[in-house]
């Protein structure tokens, strides 16, 4: 540790810093300490940026407008043809359609769920560190770890799944080869997979809320069940605009799990085939680059139209 | 550290003020509810901790049997045989899987360690200093979040495959390094530090580079943690970008070789849990270590988390 650092942290006092900041410091834009010196600062991370995003969003543009094949050798400009293609598509349709489905089948489980998890874990029941790694720590395994293992829960012959059924009398259930069963079964993994992320959003914000709400709420003689209702779940109404919109962005990004579960294949019947699976299969088994390129588009306006009305929707409710 | 926490409650001020009081205080409601609810919830607690267990308990039993014990019907949670660790031997005597261990430490360490070096700098830039088409800078880094890295993933390939570096640690790792969320989340902290700070040492002479690194780093430590730690899960995690970028098996990453070695495992399924534990344990070792960061960035970077 330096000695300019260490002494400023030691020597100001934190409640000093803390009115600073409240009082003068805040919202008063940025200040100009490091003076001009700061392109310097924001070009390694612009460069790599450029490179690594901008470029390739145009490139992939322009490629949408061309027929280009990762095997040929000739593109040409086609112009919207590709475009036009993708209208009368069959399959565009169908993998948006599961890609829907699947955000609207995941993202309510996903979202109530994880209340239910903070709201219990909030109570203070003893065993916090536990509680949060149980429902937590699936999140932090690699996709690859946790597909793998829900392929074998999910075995016909030998799986736990249908061991368990067997053992209370059900028939067995063809998690990976029955059609009306394929895209649950990617629900069922990604709910386990992913819910303790929404889960410490939810916690983070319980812990946010003032106890004097509570106080004075005791005063007035409501019981645990009235302060849920009438206040924790009003004052988690934000957090919950937040856990939906990244839930619904995460859920259309489908691709990973669904990809490695059905080995490509898209499940039984192709019911499990979300449309970013459509983009790969197109461009890297097909080798359609620009056809490829612009389903990828069409699929990025409705990300930027679902972020869009997003902002839009948690603008007008901060200004109300 | 107590100073850096300070630094974080000023970085949000538009959040809930008092943020530091409450922690603990869910503890006095529980203990004011009834014996019958108090139940009801420890109850409702275990049975979904004990679903969201089962699957990994369920692996792990699985790694430590035979291959021939896996498959019995009904099933045996206990083998008769006992348990054993050959498929661990097994797997940890494969050359190809300790191969993409080490890739993926590789490449994880790396995109780490860059990522943080080029966000912090952005951040403080675009927080801190005033250049001509600065708003536009930070505008156009900011959009990019909205940007799904899955969508590029065509052109993207075709241009690290011209640049020359499919089948390279520098292809897989270079377009990772890329997260505008994480120069937000470190901007908006950065703005909230004051800058009395700075313009004292600023009087002392120090330049712009020490006072970022002397100065505002040290007061930014909690939240480059959270978003190192955030990085670092992305990166071991990362599968679809490896996936496509890289064939030469000596190169892949551990998500991808295990998907890729699956089917040589044939019905092997003791081998194949004991590996997909093995690829989930640094990072569950790095939950047990660092569950309180961990769970504080989330709240953090929940912007850019997923």
């Amino acid at each position: 540790m330096s000695a300019v650092g260490s002494s400023v942290q030691t020597t100001v006092p934190t409640p000093a810093a803390e009115v600073d900041g409240r009082a003068a410091g805040r919202r008063r834009g940025p200040t100009l300490t490091a003076g001009r010196g700061g392109f310097w600062f924001v070009l390694p991370f612009l460069v790599v940026y450029a490179l690594f995003t901008l470029v390739p969003i145009v490139y992939g543009l322009f490629l949408s407008f061309f027929d280009t094949s990762l095997v040929g050798t000739t593109s040409n400009f086609v112009g919207l043809e590709n475009y036009a293609r993708l209208i009368g598509d069959g399959e565009v349709w169908r993998t948006l359609g599961i890609t829907l489905l699947f955000t609207v089948l995941s993202t309510i489980p996903l979202v109530l769920l994880s209340l239910v998890m903070a709201l219990l874990v909030h109570t203070g029941t003893r065993g916090q560190w536990f509680w949060r790694f149980a429902y937590f720590a699936p999140f932090l395994l690699p996709v690859a770890t946790v597909t793998l293992i829900w392929q074998w829960l999910f075995q016909g012959d030998f799986g736990l799944l249908n061991g368990l059924l067997g053992l209370v009398g059900l028939p067995d259930v063809g998690w990976l080869s029955d059609p009306d069963w394929g895209l649950w079964s990617v629900v069922i993994l990604t709910v386990w997979w992913t819910v303790g992320f929404n889960f410490l959003l939810y916690l983070a914000a319980l812990q946010g809320i003032p106890q004097n709400v509570y106080e004075a709420a005791a005063i007035d003689g409501a019981g645990g069940w009235r302060r849920l209702v009438s206040i924790t779940l009003p004052l988690l109404k934000v957090t919950t605009g937040l856990v939906l919109t990244l839930q619904v962005l995460a859920s259309l990004k489908l691709f990973d799990q669904a990809y490695i579960l059905y080995v490509g294949s898209g499940g039984p019947g192709g019911v499990a085939a979300p449309i970013l699976q459509y983009v790969y299969d197109t461009g890297f088994v097909n080798y359609r680059l620009g056809y490829a390129s612009a389903i990828s588009y069409m699929f990025f306006a409705l990300i930027i139209i679902v972020s869009l009305a997003q902002a839009w929707i948690s603008s007008r409710r901060r200004r109300s | 550290m107590a100073t850096a926490t300070t630094g974080r409650d000023i970085a949000r001020p538009d959040r809930t003020t008092q943020r530091g009081r409450k922690s603990r205080e869910g503890v006095s409601l529980a203990q004011r509810g009834s014996l019958v609810s108090r139940t009801a919830i420890a109850t409702a607690l275990t049975v979904l901790a004990a679903l969201w267990l089962a699957p990994l308990a369920w692996a792990l039993l699985t790694s430590l049997k035979r291959e021939a014990d896996t498959t019995t019907v009904p099933l045996e949670v206990v083998p008769e045989a006992g348990f054993t660790l050959e498929a661990y031997t097994r797997v940890l005597g494969n050359d190809n899987i300790i191969t993409w261990f080490i890739n993926s430490t590789v490449v994880t360490v790396v995109v780490t360690v860059l990522t943080l070096a080029l966000a912090t700098t952005a951040a403080y830039g675009f927080s801190r200093t005033r250049f001509r088409g600065r708003n536009f800078l930070f505008a156009l880094t900011i959009a990019g979040i909205m940007v799904p890295p899955q969508i590029l993933i065509v052109p993207l390939y075709r241009q690290v495959t011209a640049m020359g570096l499919a089948d390279t640690y520098a292809g897989i790792i270079l377009p990772q390094l890329v997260v505008p969320a994480m120069v937000f989340i470190l901007k908006k902290f950065f703005d909230g530090i004051p800058a009395e700070l700075e313009e004292a040492a600023r009087v002392d002479g120090a330049g712009p580079f020490r006072i970022f690194w002397q100065i505002v780093m040290p007061l930014s430590r909690s939240i480059v943690a959270a978003v190192g730690i955030f990085v670092f899960i992305g990166a071991w995690n990362n599968f679809l970008w490896p996936f496509i970028i890289i064939s030469d098996p000596d190169l892949m990453t551990l998500p991808v070789g295990l998907v890729q070695v699956r089917s040589s495992f044939g019905v092997q399924y003791a081998q194949v849990m004991a590996s997909a534990l093995l690829a989930g344990l640094p990072l569950i070792i790095i939950f047990m270590l660092f569950q309180r960061q961990i769970v504080r960035g989330v709240a953090t970077t929940g912007l850019g988390g997923t």
